[in-house]
């Protein structure tokens, strides 16, 4: 179903034209959704609990809304069972990466039949990063990975947006963050956290 | 016996905090009640020893930043104009409210107290008087300030403000055609009693086409949206651009005085002033015969009470407004002023006039 343009631009109706009516229709609309928020408060100070809130606000600083996650939060860098990077410094995601924020030295693993690399630095500066999820796309090994849940990614220094390797190795997936799906593909839960 | 000068510095304190105190108060009420229309919470983090109490020090905040914040004054401006504007712009907003009457009389010994703090004989003429110097404070600091934006923004205030200066005075004529009067005090005096024994005798059951008209235009001279259009501020910011600090905090405060301005005026004419239904000097007469005998002192209280409670009433009902309407164009403004409401208002008078001859 379209929209047709051309109704926006219809002339207005003589009801229309005399202001009041739809002024009043206005002023109803909003002194509606008034009574009813200032209801739900009142009975909110009072102690008792509506099933609809007075408000949609989510006080986010001491509260979180959940994620979906598909979002793409702070990357990390995946560890195989033994604890070591999956990352096979392959340089996939560096030659990825349109905003050019990877940076990649490899050097040689020792003592395993199969790998022969891993990343001596694996840094991502984040104040260059794009969050285009393209490195994830790119990697091979499934090592680097934006499952983080974390957003809030802030610093006072260019220096201090570069995330080196150890950083990303530590960080893990936080499913709390976002929202729990059952086997079905429904909804479980969406509930807003409490912050730490 | 006549009042003394301590009883008249009293009503004076007690009206300049009625007015201010409602105006430093609409701060709050407009963060919280614009919140409240929109599903959200509003201003709630000011907080004194983590005790929040609903954002109400949010205009304590406000008021301390305002103090404490540097007031600039532009190289090229006009510097003595540029610091008298706010002063003359908030002085006229408070000064209306000397005639403004807030109660009958109170009995005080052998003193009679007249619950107005100037008994002017032409109190609706001195209103209007002050409601057209209004406009000096905002065309001086816009033209003392020498930006090209306020400059702007204080041709559009000069133009909307006279030209609903004009419809202002004309929406109220019906008013003073049925009352005889212009003492503001006489007004609410004659909107006691009722019509057929339960109907109270407020102006609004005789001029109801009066006061809509004159909300509106009272509405356009606060210089809020809908008619906003001096501030304009997402397109020239407005006449105080250069103002800051206290500066900008008088042209704040005097929006908002001028709100609660002509809350007071709109039910002075049209709501009964300080009149309570079926309240009368010595006590309430019900329409069904009872009679709950009162003193002098309560019934003043009740009349004070209820003066208050029905400038909120309209406080909240502009707020209502202010938040649900967009900004009317600069073009729109004047076609409304001039080509709709002036004659729907001379048209009133007619309409008026021949009631009053019908009924004579």
């Amino acid at each position: 179903m379209s929209i047709n343009v051309h109704d926006k631009y219809k002339p207005l109706t003589f009801w229309e034209q005399l202001y009041f009516p739809t002024i009043l229709s206005g002023l109803a609309l909003t002194v509606r959704h008034f009574v009813r928020n200032m209801f739900a408060h009142t009975l909110r100070v009072l102690g008792i609990k509506l099933k609809w809130p007075g408000s949609v606000t989510i006080q986010y600083p001491e509260y979180l809304r959940p994620l979906f996650p598909r979002l793409r939060t702070l990357h990390r860098l995946a560890k195989r069972e033994d604890g070591s990077p999956r990352c096979v410094a392959c340089m996939m995601c560096e030659t990825a990466c349109p905003a050019r924020c990877i940076y990649i030295v490899a050097e040689e693993r020792l003592r395993h039949p199969q790998i022969e690399k891993v990343p001596q630095i694996f840094d991502i500066d984040l104040g260059l990063c794009i969050f285009c999820g393209f490195c994830v796309e790119a990697c091979p090994e499934d090592a680097i990975r934006m499952d983080t849940g974390i957003l809030e990614i802030a610093n006072y220094a260019r220096t201090g947006m570069i995330m080196n390797k150890d950083i990303l190795l530590k960080l893990e997936p936080d499913e709390t963050r976002f929202v729990q799906y059952n086997q079905e593909g429904e909804v479980v839960s969406t509930s807003i956290l409490k912050q730490r | 016996m006549a009042e003394g000068i301590g009883i008249i510095l009293l009503k004076f304190g007690f009206i300049l905090l009625f007015a201010l105190g409602l105006g430093g108060l609409l701060t709050w009420v407009e963060r919280k009640q614009s919140a409240i229309m929109q599903d959200r919470i509003g201003a709630n983090r000011a907080s004194i020893f983590g005790l929040r109490l609903i954002g109400l020090f949010h205009p304590l905040a406000d008021a301390i930043k305002m103090f404490t914040k540097e007031s600039f004054t532009p190289a090229s401006a006009e510097k003595f104009l540029f610091t008298l504007a706010p002063a003359i712009s908030v002085f006229f907003a408070l000064i209306g409210f000397a005639v403004i009457p807030f109660g009958d009389k109170l009995i005080f010994g052998d003193t009679v107290v007249n619950l107005q703090v100037a008994p002017l004989n032409v109190g609706l003429l001195y209103l209007f008087a002050v409601a057209g110097l209004a406009v000096y404070g905002v065309v001086l600091g816009a033209w003392a300030s020498r930006n090209n934006y306020a400059m702007l923004g204080g041709m559009r205030a000069a133009a909307q403000m006279i030209s609903y200066e004009v419809a202002l005075g004309v929406t109220i004529f019906g008013s003073i055609m049925i009352y005889q009067t212009v003492d503001l005090q006489q007004i609410v005096h004659l909107q006691g009693g009722t019509f057929w024994g339960w109907l109270p005798a407020w102006g609004i059951f005789m001029q109801p086409l009066g006061f809509i008209l004159f909300l509106t235009v009272g509405i356009a001279e606060t210089k809020r949206v809908p008619f906003d259009a001096p501030e304009g501020e997402s397109e020239i910011i407005g006449y105080f651009i250069e103002y800051s600090g206290m500066g900008f905090g008088m042209y704040f405060l005097t929006d908002f005085v001028e709100t609660v301005m002509i809350s007071a005026i709109t039910v002075t004419l049209f709501f009964g002033g300080w009149q309570v239904p079926y309240l009368l000097a010595d006590g309430f007469h019900f329409p069904w015969g009872e009679v709950w005998l009162l003193n002098n002192w309560t019934v003043a209280l009740f009349q004070i009470a209820s003066f208050s409670l029905k400038v909120m009433f309209f406080l909240w009902l502009q707020m209502a407004i202010r938040w649900t309407l967009p900004r009317f164009r600069y073009d729109q403004i004047l076609r409304l002023g001039w080509k709709y409401i002036l004659p729907i208002s001379l048209l009133n008078i007619v309409l008026t006039g021949i009631v009053i001859m019908v009924l004579k």
